[in-house]
Formats: C-alpha cells, structure tokens, sequence
C-alpha cells in the first residue's frame, strides 16, 4: 500500500526533499515505514524512532497504517 | 486558517461555557485586537505575547523564521486550548502562533484568557504556552548577527509517546 510521507525543518534538510511516497506492505507499522525509509539512500541520518503523526494526529512506533495515510516525521519541536 | 471551536452556546450562568479560538497564521499578530475578548462577566482578561528576541545561548539573533506543519498545528492548538479550558474555569481563550519570517520584538504567539477571576487565567494561560512548547508541530530557524542560520534543537522532550 501507498502513503504519503512529509518531513519539517531539519529533518526536510538532512534528506532532503519535502515530502515522498512510500510503498509498504499492507498493515505495516509506523516503525516499519520508518524502518523502510531509513534504507533509502541519503535517508540514513533519520533517528530510528522520530516522533510521527499519522493523519496529523501524534502516533506510536506500533500504530498500523492504512492505505493513504498521511505521515509526518517531526523533528523536535520548537514553538513560542 | 481558523480552527474555531464553540462548546458553548449556552446562556451566561451555564457553569462550563468556555470557546476556543486557535489559528497559525503569517500575517503580523494584532495584539490589541486580542484585548477585546470575553464578555461583563468577566474579571480578568490576560493576554500573553511571545516576543523574538535578540540573543539565544549566548548569540546574537538577528531575526528568524518559523516554520509549522501548519494543518496539524491548527488542530493541536485548539485541542491544547480546549484542555486549558477543561482544566481551568475560564470563559474564553485565543491564541495565534505566526509563522514565517520575524524580525526582533514581533510577536510569535498570543494568548489571551478571559475568566471570571484571575487565577483561573494565569493557570490557563501558562498551560497553553507550556504545551505550546512541548506539542506544536513549529520549528524555528535562527538567523545571526555573523550571517550564519541554524534550526533551533528545542530543549524539550517533545510530545508523549
């Protein structure tokens, strides 16, 4: 299956492209997603458990993913 | 964008009528108008502003640029005003972050509260800006007076896991 992948500030740099399509089996995992992204080349400096939303909601390393689903890899955050 | 949120429409005396109002923006913060906020019944209206200031661990800032994942921002600033809400007695809170690029003294993020009393006010308010910290998809980048720039690594843990 198909998601979306978008990245932010440092994270956007250090690959660096704003945002990806990523192709996973289905059911994965977001630490699955995240596992297949860091085997990408020039993708291995992501940290191996990054913060994640899922749908523009915070998730966890074992949440399952669907089809379309909109990830974002945030780094540190840094408001105010 | 606006995220407005209203929870009461109920009349003046319901015991928890409190609306929330969260918005990422890149148009300049009018602060002032902020000052308009809540009704006769309440006592206590305070307005808090984030500012760019001009030096940061010992460097000398020379402006900086925000930058949100600005749909998800919106939503978890409303959800965070509407946990100050349920925390606090409060009537009505705002807050706006801005986004893009800031020179020193603009403002970065407002928040305003109106409360019968003030201690529910201050409560709510130092909630908001501590989560604010912890939670909001924003990232800042740093530019200096030696025209070096750098992302700004923030100092806390980040959202819960």
């Amino acid at each position: 299956m198909r998601l979306s992948v978008l990245l932010f500030a440092y994270y956007r740099e250090l690959v660096p492209a704003p945002s990806v399509e990523l192709e996973v089996r289905t059911g994965a995992t977001v630490r699955e997603a995240i596992a297949r992204l860091r085997e990408m080349p020039g993708w291995e400096g992501l940290p191996e458990e990054p913060t994640v939303a899922v749908n523009r909601e915070y998730s966890r390393p074992d949440q399952e993913l669907h089809a379309g689903d909109e990830l974002a890899l945030i780094p540190p955050v840094a408001g105010g | 964008m606006k995220a407005t949120g209203d929870r009461t429409k109920a009349p003046t005396g319901d015991p928890d009528p409190c609306s929330v109002s969260a918005r990422i923006t890149e148009e300049p913060i009018q602060t002032d108008r902020l000052l308009d906020l809540g009704s006769r019944a309440d006592g206590a209206l305070l307005l808090f502003v984030g500012r760019v200031r001009d030096h940061n661990d010992g460097r000398s800032v020379a402006r900086l640029r925000y930058e949100a994942y600005a749909e998800m921002a919106e939503r978890e600033l409303e959800a965070i005003l509407r946990e100050a809400a349920d925390r606090c007695q409060v009537t009505r809170i705002e807050a706006v972050h801005r986004t893009g690029e800031l020179e020193i003294g603009e403002a970065s993020v407002a928040i305003a509260v109106a409360s019968p009393h003030r201690a529910a006010a201050f409560e709510a308010s130092r909630y908001v800006i501590e989560e604010i910290k912890k939670r909001l998809p924003v990232w800042k980048r740093e530019a200096y007076a030696d025209g070096s720039d750098a992302w700004v690594r923030a100092a806390s843990d980040g959202p819960p896991r």
